[in-house]
């Protein structure tokens, strides 16, 4: 291939785009009324129509319709008539041996996704994003449970049939990091619109890649290998900055790539090639003929849009970051949590101390949320919590670092600040008379100490402010005592 | 309009059907046929026709996301060749590596 040359001195870039399938949060399965739920019993929600039994007829669910057009619109996408298409094929995890999917007019054609990209807004576009159904879930028998050496698959067909959202970009990603970036913005976009469950972990939300790499300048793509099995935005990571690694490796010793399908396997770290029975993909795809075209209403387009709150957590970012001065990287850490920025401007509203609010959400708010698994929106707390820490750091009750511990309470109990504060006794002691008893006793318990700086050991009054703190837990301003220390020897 | 011998096998390979020569033979006419049959459209001036996806002119058949019963497990496994933990047992996927 002429684009690309042997030359172990060419520098290779990488030219990626994602297929993102996210499982739709309906009720029920895309074309049955089977329940769509992630944990039931193996095989017990299943039906004539999810399992191809003949004669049996699909008929397409409206919330799905719903959700996929609720999520065109978050993305600028043409919106327009649908045609159901059949995929055929023969794989154990489709019992019909077709997949309803669609081809040549998909729910949502083209839009865009805006990503953080080293400090700025950058535009990855979608070439579709169109609606399907999902495939039963296999599990390979055998001694590392992987497909390649599996004896035999177990097939539980709760998932088949379930609407999935397969989300196409463009060949518009360069790096593993962007590719992370783009798949943070979707996941939050899909989160915060309730679209989908969004969680890589349940596979609601899964990722495949085609990855090429070219010498940097070149405009022709190189081969480009399918990579599949990523289960979490990590493992993407790690499997693109392989496979990258692994092309780049052929070419510059002159090898050529295999168009293919390749398996992550978090264990070894590597891509491996799937050799499968499936002659060339040849899927005779055709209109599904028990299905009519979809039609949308254009008003019912236009009420679902206006439903979508315009802003994607990167744009937002980026507004955030100008109007307060933030780090774009701080920023960055609460927009992708759902609720959270929401959180921070509504106490900002209120009163907050901007740049403390951040800070708090993106460090003990999201600390605790890990801690716990929790999410904001089940966090029982009351209004004005960062606003009430402000003003507490403000009239001196609290210094910065009580209010973090006070801060950590609060998420813990849901009580609001002033009432940890008066509980814990963790008001900043700033009643001189209080503070010069403590020195005093301080003092008084420690004569060698008192000895050594009168002797001229400067250093170790650092010894008695450490003793103040431990005996007031902290609470005492550690200016204040040195100022008091420092007025008694 | 015909078609090949190596397309009835190839068509055979990816629907899984083992055919006899005689049954090759006699597909490879009669799916000419059917074909031919199909092509006598392509001589009809279709300019400005929308391609039918349904010859049913309904558009909106949509369903109410509630949901309805599923079928009991021990009726569905009942029909699986192979039943293992309450799943379909099928033979491996992938080829020898």
């Amino acid at each position: 291939m002429s684009a690309v040359a042997s030359d172990p001195c060419v520098d290779y870039e990488a030219v990626i785009g994602l297929e993102v399938h996210a499982e739709l949060k309906t009720k029920t399965k895309m074309f049955c009324g089977c329940r769509n739920e992630f944990g039931a019993k193996p095989n017990t929600n299943v039906c004539p129509v999810c399992l191809g039994l003949p004669g049996a007829l699909p008929v397409t669910n409206r919330k799905a319709i719903e959700l996929a057009v609720r999520f065109g619109a978050a993305v600028d996408a043409k919106i327009g008539r649908a045609v159901f298409h059949r995929k055929n094929y023969f794989y154990p995890d489709m019992p019909k041996d077709f997949q309803i999917t669609q081809y040549d007019e998909p729910i949502n054609a083209g839009g865009k996704v805006e990503i953080l990209d080293a400090g700025a807004l950058h535009t990855i576009h979608l070439t579709r994003a169109h609606l399907e159904e999902d495939t039963g879930k296999s599990q390979h028998q055998g001694v590392s449970g992987r497909i390649h050496d599996a004896t035999s698959t177990l097939i539980d067909y709760n998932r088949a049939g379930v609407p999935l959202l397969e989300i196409v970009s463009e060949p518009d990603i360069r790096t593993p990091d962007q590719a992370k970036q783009y798949v943070n913005e979707l996941r939050a976009v899909l989160g915060f619109l309730d679209i989908s469950d969004v969680k890589m972990e349940e596979g609601s939300m899964r990722v495949d890649a085609n990855v090429s790499v070219r010498p940097v300048g070149a405009e022709a793509f190189g081969v480009k290998v399918e990579v599949k099995n990523m289960n979490s935005v990590r493992s993407l990571v790690r499997a693109l900055t392989y496979e990258i690694e692994r092309q780049t490796v052929v070419y510059r010793e002159g090898g050529r790539i295999v168009q293919e399908t390749r398996h992550w396997e978090e264990e070894d770290g590597r891509t491996h090639s799937m050799r499968s029975k499936e002659e060339a993909a040849d899927y005779r795809y055709f209109p599904e003929p028990d299905l009519v075209p979809i039609t949308l209403d254009q008003a019912w387009i236009e009420a679902i849009s206006a439903e979508v709150p315009g802003v994607f957590p990167s744009r937002r970012a980026v507004q955030l970051a100008e109007q307060y001065g933030f780090d774009l990287d701080r920023v960055a850490s609460v927009v992708y949590t759902p609720g959270l920025c929401d959180w921070v401007e509504a106490e900002i509203a209120i009163g907050a101390d901007p740049l403390r609010s951040l800070n708090w959400a993106s460090q003990e708010v999201m600390a605790h949320l890990n801690e716990t698994g929790g999410e904001v929106a089940g966090l029982a707390l009351s209004k004005g919590v960062f606003a009430d820490l402000s003003s507490l750091i403000d009239d001196g009750t609290l210094s910065k670092k009580l209010a973090r511990e006070v801060l950590t309470e609060v998420l813990v109990s849901g009580k609001s600040p002033r009432t940890v504060v008066s509980e814990k006794g963790l008001a900043q002691i700033s009643d001189e008379s209080e503070l010069e008893r403590i020195v005093a006793e301080v003092i008084g318990a420690n004569p060698e100490t008192i000895e050594k700086i009168r002797a001229g050991n400067k250093k170790v009054v650092g010894f008695l402010v450490g003793q103040v703190m431990k005996a007031t837990k902290g609470a005492a301003n550690p200016e204040a005592v040195h100022r008091l220390i420092d007025s008694r020897l | 309009m015909s078609i090949s011998r190596e397309d009835v096998l190839h068509v055979a390979k990816l629907a899984r059907l083992a055919l006899s020569e005689e049954e090759i033979s006699l597909f490879t006419v009669q799916l000419g046929d059917i074909l031919n049959h199909a092509a006598a459209a392509c001589a009809l001036d279709t300019e400005g026709v929308p391609p039918t996806a349904h010859p049913v002119p309904i558009a909106h058949l949509l369903r109410e996301d509630e949901p309805r019963p599923s079928l009991a497990r021990g009726l569905v496994l009942e029909e699986a060749p192979a039943v293992e933990a309450d799943r379909f047992r099928v033979p491996r996927i992938l080829d020898e590596t």
